[in-house]
């Protein structure tokens, strides 16, 4: 028996509605994917978090791998996190550096004092500026630089060591370890 | 009466809201282009709202990023590729047209041509129908 097209129109309009959304629902548009993987990671020399006559810039780990974990103190992700980039220093894999983004001074020191501290230098970003040239938009995020500069990805939101074992840990393998 | 006209006004006085704390530049051109070119970049922390609307920490420090680079003399295409190679074309309310988007900028006439298609084909198979027997055209029940 031939069904009429008036019948199976409908239903394949709805099988490629199911389909459209069943990708689109579970994309997550918090994730947007930074034009910024791929290329040269952009240059900073800010002041120290710790010591304002100290300099902590991106030219200090030119060379070889290091990480860039963008945190504040008013970012309840990042409190989350901060036990698992503890862990991820532990390892002594690759220096991690803080980029402390529009934050109190005196609440971050306090905060590393506390939760301990996982950074070899946090960069003080008062204004934001970095942070723009960066293309952050919601903190913590957490960059991964290779050995010639060029941003090799990038994670945003709290990570975890699952993120860190899936996305990050591979690509440190071919780059040698710092 | 009045307390009408008050409500009016209190209703009309939140569009009077600014969010934007900085100053105004003194030419009304460059506060007009200021403002376009605000109202045309997506804020990524409120998705929904422009960095003209948001009073997000981010987007006041990138209407300032704004204002910097316009006093720096850099021409539109300039602010926008500043923003695009940071925040990808995501931060654009206009996307620009590329392969990916195709798609994109022209689904309103796909769907005005097919919308077009199917009211000829329906109104022509209607008309055809009336010709054969006239008596369809009079289906609706009589209720009277």
């Amino acid at each position: 028996m031939r069904v009429p097209l008036r019948f199976v129109l409908p239903a394949i309009v709805f099988a490629g509605l199911v389909v459209f959304f069943f990708i689109g629902l579970r994309l997550n548009p918090g994730e947007i994917q930074s034009p910024l993987v791929g290329k040269a990671a952009p240059a900073f020399a800010l002041e120290s978090l710790g010591d304002p006559t100290r300099q902590v810039g991106s030219a200090d780990f030119a060379g070889r791998p290091w990480l860039l974990n963008v945190w504040a103190t008013w970012c309840a992700g990042c409190r989350d996190e901060h036990e698992t980039l503890m862990a991820i220093t532990r390892q002594n894999r690759l220096p991690m550096v803080g980029l402390n983004w529009r934050d109190d001074r005196a609440l971050a020191l306090r905060w590393l004092d506390q939760l301990g501290n996982p950074y070899v230098a946090v960069a003080f970003d008062h204004d934001g500026r970095t942070a723009i040239d960066w293309g952050v938009y919601g903190a913590p995020e957490t960059f991964l630089i290779g050995a010639d500069g060029r941003v090799l990805r990038k994670h945003i939101g709290a990570i975890t060591m699952a993120v860190w074992e899936r996305d990050f840990a591979p690509l440190l393998a071919p780059q040698g370890e710092g | 009466m009045r307390y009408a006209l008050l409500m009016v006004a209190l209703f009309l006085a939140g569009q009077a809201f600014a969010i934007d704390g900085g100053r105004a530049f003194e030419d009304p051109a460059q506060q007009e282009r200021y403002e376009r070119l605000i109202r045309d970049l997506r804020c990524l922390v409120c998705q929904n709202q422009s960095i003209a609307d948001s009073n997000a920490t981010l987007a006041s420090d990138l209407r300032r990023e704004v204002r910097d680079l316009m006093e720096a003399g850099q021409s539109d295409e300039q602010i926008s590729r500043f923003m695009t190679e940071r925040y990808g074309d995501f931060v654009l309310y206009r996307p620009p047209l590329r392969p990916r988007t195709w798609l994109l900028w022209s689904a309103p006439a796909l769907l005005l041509l097919g919308g077009i298609g199917i009211a000829v084909l329906v109104i022509a198979r209607r008309a055809r129908a009336a010709r054969a027997n006239p008596a369809v055209l009079d289906e609706e029940p009589d209720q009277t």
